[in-house]
């Protein structure tokens, strides 16, 4: 007999994927409803989500023993059946995806909704890749789930069309497809040679491998690396990716901003599983770490050189990809529990960058030509244009400049970890650790370690502040209007991370235990197959 | 017939690689479906190649493994062809609409500079 507990981890799959189907086949002209639904649909996982971090805690009643949830599809067993399996890592990014597609979504429907059609089930059917890809517990699923969300991803970042669009969406497409068609050959390989597709049964399997299968298995799982490496923007991988995310509608590159951390997650969970002497390349030994470095380098260099604040927030997003990079490759996993807070606090930190920025820049001419230009085409005249002000909706705010710039400074103080927010908290949580390191740690990663982080913090700080000036003291400019539903999210995941910096204490601990859980990799393989092994070989 | 096998997968991916670094959107398209052909023929062939069986289990020939073919990468074909089909179509209508809003089909939305 299963409580309903039992069933609370395929949620977060399934609340999307029923509230998409249906806004599919609603009409585009009856806004109400659909915005109600997708609220509703967005709210209910983050209410779960919420259950499921206090279960893989133990603070509430967890139905299964052992603090990890395995919920086997259609009550098959783990290596035959698809399970998802819900740790405290899982839990944690669920609650962060259903956080950010919840500020996300509410941006959006003040205006960005109507730049397009079917924005809102395509929102709906990346935060059920984006659960998915968190929870499966099965290497093709996660397959299947990276596509769902890549290609509601594609069709996002096409939204409000116009050439610009076109043309970085495009490059995003073709380099996501290869990935794919990478991907593919990866767990072809793994499966070809291991014989399963389960990620707990493959440490199992790989262990029994002979010296020749030993090899193509690497083969497949350095694919694997090369593939979750494009996901999470890794040098010399990630030139796609300020174009990609500064073109997309800012509450698309809000939600972006989770998108190259699922790769990161991907490859932490594979790293914990493979790890041992001869783990393959991407998931062992230094090589993970030096990635690592080579991308924040290379991101800093970005965000020195940007122009303009959204492909500086996309580099901004590559040097957060690169700090946990190198933070994940570093000797030792004293580093996994700091890089987790890292990881939360500069993704709703970009976030919130991303469409901060949109609204501070919403006066500046191209934009707000190609922005009349994608509502025309759809017949849908703006009706807030500054050319209008009888005809606006909502309230206006009066102080919007002091808003954004305040905003602003928030904003920065978190993506360059400057105290008081949380970004210093987690950056200075990387720093003791790094310091702290095992003996067996080198001095040069640490050295490396710490001036890379201190470095990418003061590149930040300096472009930032140059930008800034340029956006909010220049006089040239009017105070743009603001509606409440827009400037609210906003302010509410700076709020969030308001929220982390004071209880960092008890985050920490719950980041730490996640990371302690995550390394524990037998309690994973013991809770996902449980008893004797009884697999044949194919 | 593994020769012939991996000849066939391995020319499809050498061209297909050779297309997706034209300039052209056309043949990035052309690319990647002679790409993804390769791929589903290299997943279908880490089954192993067996001729005339069936993956599905015949009550006639009983249940031994070794006369079945493995069933579960003819599934994952099948889920990587449904994928690629639709994320082809996609690109093909990035691709017009690429080629309608630059009146030009090169991947950079403008043409190289002519010397």
């Amino acid at each position: 007999m299963t409580s309903w507990q039992h069933h609370l981890p395929i949620l977060p799959v399934l609340i999307p994927l029923f509230a998409g189907a249906i806004l599919l086949f609603s009409s585009e002209t009856r806004r109400g409803p659909r915005a109600a639904i997708a609220l509703c649909a967005t709210l209910a996982q983050l209410l779960v989500a919420l259950m499921l971090l206090g279960i893989a805690d133990g603070r509430l009643a967890s139905p299964w023993s052992g603090g990890i949830g395995v919920y086997a599809l259609g009550n098959w067993a783990a290596p035959f059946g698809i399970v998802l399996v819900l740790d405290r890592l899982a839990a944690i990014m669920l609650t962060l995806t259903a956080t950010l597609g919840l500020a996300t979504l509410v941006y959006s429907l003040a205006r960005w909704e109507r730049a397009g059609i079917h924005y809102l089930p395509l929102f709906q059917f990346l935060l059920m890749g984006l659960n998915g890809a968190f929870l499966t517990g099965d290497l093709f699923n996660l397959f299947v789930f990276f596509e769902i969300l890549l290609a509601a991803s594609y069709g996002l970042v096409l939204h409000g069309s116009g050439p610009v669009r076109v043309k970085a969406g495009m490059h995003y497409i073709v380099v996501n497809l290869v990935a794919s068609l990478l991907f593919l050959i990866a767990a072809a390989l793994i499966y070809g040679v291991a014989g399963t597709l389960n990620m707990a049964e493959l440490p199992q399997r790989v262990a029994m491998l002979g010296a020749d299968e030993r090899t193509l298995f690497k083969l497949g799982a350095v694919l694997l690396g090369i593939v979750f490496l494009v996901k999470a923007g890794a040098w010399p991988l990630n030139f796609w990716l300020p174009a990609a995310y500064g073109a997309a509608a800012a509450p698309v590159a809000g939600v972006f901003a989770i998108l190259t951390k699922v790769g990161v997650y991907a490859l932490l969970r594979f790293a914990v599983l493979l790890q041992g002497p001869g783990a393959p390349a991407p998931f062992g030994g230094d090589w993970l770490f030096y990635c690592g470095l080579a991308t924040i380098a290379s991101g800093t260099l970005g965000v020195l050189a940007a122009q303009k604040l959204d492909r500086l927030a996309g580099f901004l997003v590559i040097v957060s990809s690169g700090t946990l990079l190198a933070a994940f490759g570093f000797t030792g996993t004293t580093l996994t529990g700091p890089a987790l807070f890292y990881l939360v606090s500069s993704v709703l930190g970009s976030a919130a960058f991303f469409m901060l920025i949109e609204m501070a820049e919403r006066n500046r001419a191209p934009a707000a030509d190609l922005l009349a230009i994608s509502f025309e085409a759809f017949g849908l005249q703006d009706k807030h244009d500054s050319e209008h002000p009888d005809g606006m909706v909502g309230v206006a705010i009066p102080a919007a400049m002091a808003f954004l710039g305040l905003s602003f400074v928030s904003c920065a103080l978190l993506l360059t970890g400057l105290p008081p927010l949380s970004g210093f908290f987690a950056k200075f949580a990387l720093l003791a650790a790094a310091i702290a390191a095992p003996p067996d740690a080198p001095l040069l990663h640490t050295g490396l370690f710490i001036a890379a982080l201190l470095l990418s913090g003061l590149a930040g700080v300096m472009s930032l502040s140059r930008l800034g000036m340029r956006v909010f003291w220049n006089t040239a400019r009017s105070a743009p209007r603001l509606q409440w539903i827009e400037a609210g999210p906003v302010a509410g995941l700076v709020m969030i991370c308001v929220a982390l910096a004071v209880g960092a204490g008890p985050a920490m601990s719950y980041f730490n235990a996640a990371a302690q859980s995550l390394h524990d990799a037998p309690a994973y393989i013991n809770a996902v197959l449980p008893g004797p092994q009884t697999g044949a070989k194919p | 017939m593994e020769i012939v096998f991996s000849l066939a997968v391995g020319v499809m991916a050498g061209s297909g690689i050779y297309m997706l670094l034209r300039p052209r959107t056309f043949q990035v398209i052309m690319g990647l479906s002679l790409l993804a052909y390769a791929v589903n023929l290299f997943i279908f062939g880490m089954g192993r190649l067996r001729i005339g069986d069936a993956p599905v289990i015949n009550p006639l020939r009983g249940s031994d493994p070794a006369l079945y073919t493995d069933p579960v990468p003819q599934a994952l074909v099948l889920t990587a062809i449904v994928i690629g089909f639709a994320t082809t179509a996609l690109f093909l209508v990035v691709l017009l609409a690429s080629r309608g809003l630059n009146g030009t089909d090169h991947v950079d939305g403008r043409e190289p500079d002519q010397e």
